[in-house]
């Protein structure tokens, strides 16, 4: 079963990345899309917990660092996405949570992740972007986010659910 | 219901075993929620900061870079074929804009209207290179060059805080590493790397983009930096070499160019100078550049290749025919 939950989570990675990089810049605002891998991520920390959210975040962070058009240093991402599924796996209560508690996760996350991403990245010097800017695309990365959560959460943390019959919360 | 029932209990049989091993060691009742697995947090943090070091002090033969061609390879193919899937929906706005003949007529325009005006931006600069021709005989073969034509199938968030590319044609196609990437509107960028079926590339936008360039009026070299924003208020900064020369408005600025053309074949439009800001305290001069290129809709693109290079695909040669 876990053999499974793992090949059907890595599934859902890829297809967030894809999608990401190739529908969704049809849509985007100066170039901001919606991450759909941290989407993927947090419906995992919500569903299962930080144990299995952060491994999941990991592996979708050094995808988005290695698939093309990706540029960055490698492993930032993936930094990025380790804090978000532990914290998002942290806020997991035992009870379903509620549809306002999955939005404001959703957005909790999205700002640290996005947020995480461009600190190491001021760190390492990788864009020579000022503060400024860097809180503008965080920013409308948040909204972008929040907005797709309906239509992504839902679906993500019911195939997640359905993978965890014994699972009794 | 027994069924259940007993699905149940097998679910809490882990649990059961967890509060037997407490009683062994002795601890009192430790939530388990309160410390779930630091250990393993810890060794993924630990090894995306691996992962960044590696990638940051190895440059460009870190052992990443086969890792991301490797994946490359991999995720390549599947963005080409969403991106060739979806491409009759990205088009759908555009039916109930006009009728489909009108449409024809809009791209044919488009196309003269772009032609016409990368002869008119580089007018000057072809005079002044004539001018200068006597010492210049060498470069004459850099004025022809083949290009290989590409699609852009994927593009970076900008949440990544870089702004680079996907195209659909990589080392078959008889692309390399520090090509110049054009499309009919001026220069798009550079190949970073390639796979066997796609290249990513560097739009000049990228604040890591550096290209040499020339005020076409007065044949003033520079350097144009990105500023990493490819929407409609992309920009580059031109920063001249003499600082005593001031660019005037609407001057065009075209590549200067590199040794072999690698990575940028020179004479190819970048944009024009809006604005002219000078540092007193610097004595510097620096204009602001609007590309020709709209980075937002970026989509058929041609890679500049030496002339004659095998490919995959028709190449577009210097005198116009396909081959």
């Amino acid at each position: 079963m876990s053999l499974m939950r793992g090949v059907v989570a890595a599934l859902a990675v890829s297809l967030a990345l894809v999608l990401q990089v190739t529908v969704f810049p049809h849509l985007a605002w100066q170039g901001i899309v919606p991450n759909l891998c941290l989407l993927v991520v947090v419906g995992a920390a919500l569903t299962r917990g930080p144990q299995f959210a952060a491994v999941l975040g990991f592996l979708a962070g050094v995808a988005l660092d290695l698939a093309p058009p990706a540029d960055h240093v490698a492993g930032r991402w993936a930094l990025a996405l380790v804090v978000v599924g532990y914290l998002a796996g942290r806020v997991r209560q035992d009870v379903r949570p509620t549809a306002m508690a999955v939005v404001a996760t959703v957005a909790a996350s999205s700002f640290v992740g996005t947020s995480v991403f461009a600190i190491s990245g001021l760190v390492l010097r990788d864009p020579a972007l000022g503060v400024p800017d860097l809180l503008r695309v965080i920013l409308v990365a948040v909204v972008w986010d929040v907005l797709l959560t309906p239509f992504v959460l839902p679906l993500v943390m019911r195939m997640f659910q359905a993978l965890e019959p014994a699972r009794t919360a | 219901m027994g069924l259940d029932k007993l699905g149940h209990r097998t679910a809490r049989l882990g649990r059961f075993r967890g509060r037997r091993e407490r009683r062994w060691s002795g601890a009192g009742r430790l939530d388990e929620r309160s410390r779930p697995s630091r250990s393993l947090l810890v060794a993924l943090v630990l090894a995306s900061l691996t992962l960044i070091t590696l990638d940051y002090h190895g440059g460009d033969d870190s052992p990443v870079e086969s890792a991301r061609r490797g994946v490359g390879e991999v995720f390549g193919p599947v963005e080409t074929g969403t991106a060739t899937a979806i491409r009759p929906f990205t088009a759908v706005p555009d039916w109930f804009r006009s009728r489909g003949d009108l449409n024809d007529d809009v791209a044919r325009l488009e196309a003269e209207n772009s032609r016409l005006r990368s002869q008119a931006a580089t007018a000057d600069y072809d005079r002044n290179r004539l001018q200068e021709y006597d010492g210049l005989t060498a470069a004459a073969d850099d004025l022809g060059y083949a290009l290989v034509p590409a699609r852009v199938v994927a593009l970076g968030p900008a949440q990544s805080f870089s702004d680079a590319v996907t195209i659909d044609a990589g080392s078959r196609a008889g692309i390399r590493p520090d090509m110049t990437v054009i499309n009919n509107d001026g220069l798009v960028g550079r190949v970073l790397r390639v796979t066997s079926t796609t290249a990513t590339v560097l739009l000049v936008v990228d604040t890591d983009s550096v290209v040499g360039g020339r005020v076409g009026e007065s044949m003033e070299v520079g350097f144009l930096h990105g500023r990493g924003v490819v929407g409609d208020a992309g920009r580059l900064d031109l920063e001249l070499v003499d600082e005593s020369e001031v660019p005037a408005k609407h001057d065009t600025v075209v590549t200067w160019g590199s040794e072999d053309g690698a990575p940028y074949v020179a004479g190819v439009p970048v944009g024009r100078v809006t604005s002219v800001y000078s540092s007193v305290r610097e004595s510097t001069q620096r204009a602001v550049i609007d590309p020709y290129v709209d980075f937002g809709s970026l989509d058929l693109v041609g890679v500049v290749v030496p002339s004659g290079t095998h490919s995959d695909r028709a190449v577009i040669e210097a005198d116009g025919s396909m081959r």
